[in-house]
């Protein structure tokens, strides 16, 4: 396999969010709007593409019968990081998105790809794979938060699309909204995926 | 009175899966069957609460005292897995009925979200040891009625001509979305 594939992997033919239904908490709670999309996304590829890394450099070095808890120490740490920094330089992303930072160290996406692929696989592969894996849950979610927000707030990144005043469909920023947003996403993935056989 | 509040709002107000979001992956993956179910609801309210009560002293006994509450989520994540342990063990010798019944579930429950997010949660809400485990017994119970809600209704969808392209995930992930709905109704019903 091309250097390549293990990066496009991630982003569409086993997609987190659409096709595997990893890491499905924070898909579904913060994607009130686009922006917050974006901001769980690159939090997550972050500890993504460092646990990813540093578990395919230190995987020969890790008795197999601890390598869970020793994967998820790699990932404590690295969500620690990003939540010390998030609450410093992005303290309006950090409030919204809230208790689910430090659950990022939860996210089945990570320990799933630890498991998975960086304990097989040499760094540079683990690495793209991470990355692949990161973009396509950042992409996954900021379509949802997109669409979640023109619906329920009739706006797109913050840019409002309709009058003032006009009515939206508020159900799509509270809790069904996701759920049923989220349910239709994933029937219209597998049906586009289906039909052109990717 | 005060206990009634933190009940109600942890049990159906603010209904930990489907009004918060947290532990959607058991939620989903479990809740084929009512008598899983329970064995995943019962396992999830033993390992939360002690969970809650073991973190507790964590907290305000080392990481508070030591000025290092930035290693919440290492120390926790530490704490639950570990607990999730010693439960099995127990389980396995004490009672091994029980433990027949909700062995599988059991490692399942320290990548369960709602646990660590709760641990959190009451950490930050600043609830005293008592209003702590009283706070995480009833979002575990809230937990397992959705699953059972769910499970119900799944159970009878199997019996339903579903759309081909809606089946699995999809159809569930509309059916939660109605639940949440239905539960939106309690909103309001305590301060």
């Amino acid at each position: 396999m091309s250097s390549l594939k293990y990066f496009t992997n991630g982003l569409l033919k086993e997609n987190p969010t659409f096709v595997l239904v990893l890491g499905t908490c924070p898909t579904l709670a913060v994607t009130t709007a686009a922006f917050n999309g974006i901001g769980m996304g690159a939090a997550t590829t972050f500890v993504l593409v460092f646990s990813n890394m540093f578990i395919a450099m230190l995987k020969s070095y890790i008795p197999d019968k601890v390598r869970i808890a020793a994967f998820i120490v790699v990932i404590a740490t690295f969500v620690t990081i990003v939540d010390l920094v998030m609450k410093a330089f992005v303290p309006d992303i950090y409030k919204t998105l809230g208790i689910f930072i430090p659950l990022i160290v939860v996210n089945c996406i990570i320990l799933g790809r630890a498991e998975a692929f960086a304990q097989k696989n040499e760094v540079k592969a683990s690495i793209l794979d991470g990355l692949g894996m990161g973009l396509g849950f950042t992409l996954a979610i900021t379509v949802m938060g997109s669409i979640r927000e023109v619906l329920g707030n009739g706006s797109i990144f913050n840019i409002p699309l309709v009058a003032e005043n006009a009515k939206t469909m508020l159900l799509f920023i509270l809790p069904p909204g996701a759920f049923i947003t989220y349910g239709y996403l994933i029937a219209i993935f597998n049906r586009v995926k289906a039909k052109y056989n990717v | 009175m005060e206990f009634i509040n933190i009940i109600i709002l942890a049990l159906i107000v603010n209904n930990v899966v489907l009004a918060q979001f947290l532990g959607i992956c058991p939620f989903l993956g479990v809740s084929n069957k009512v008598g899983t179910s329970i064995g995943m609801g019962a396992a999830v309210i033993f390992v939360m609460a002690l969970a809650n009560f073991v973190t507790y002293f964590i907290n305000f006994y080392i990481l508070v005292p030591l000025h290092i509450e930035f290693m919440v989520t290492i120390c926790f994540i530490f704490i639950i897995a570990f607990l999730v342990q010693v439960v099995e063990i127990i389980l396995k010798k004490a009672t091994p009925s029980l433990y027949q019944a909700l062995g599988i579930y059991l490692p399942l429950i320290t990548t369960n979200c709602a646990v660590l997010g709760i641990a959190i949660l009451a950490i930050q809400k600043n609830y005293n040891l008592v209003q702590s485990v009283v706070y995480a017994s009833a979002t575990a119970v809230g937990f397992t009625l959705a699953m059972i809600l769910m499970a119900g209704i799944r159970e009878q969808m199997e019996l339903t001509g579903v759309p081909k392209g809606m089946k699995g995930f999809p159809i569930s992930l509309i059916t939660a979305g109605l639940l949440s709905l239905a539960f939106m109704g309690f909103s309001g019903l305590v301060k």
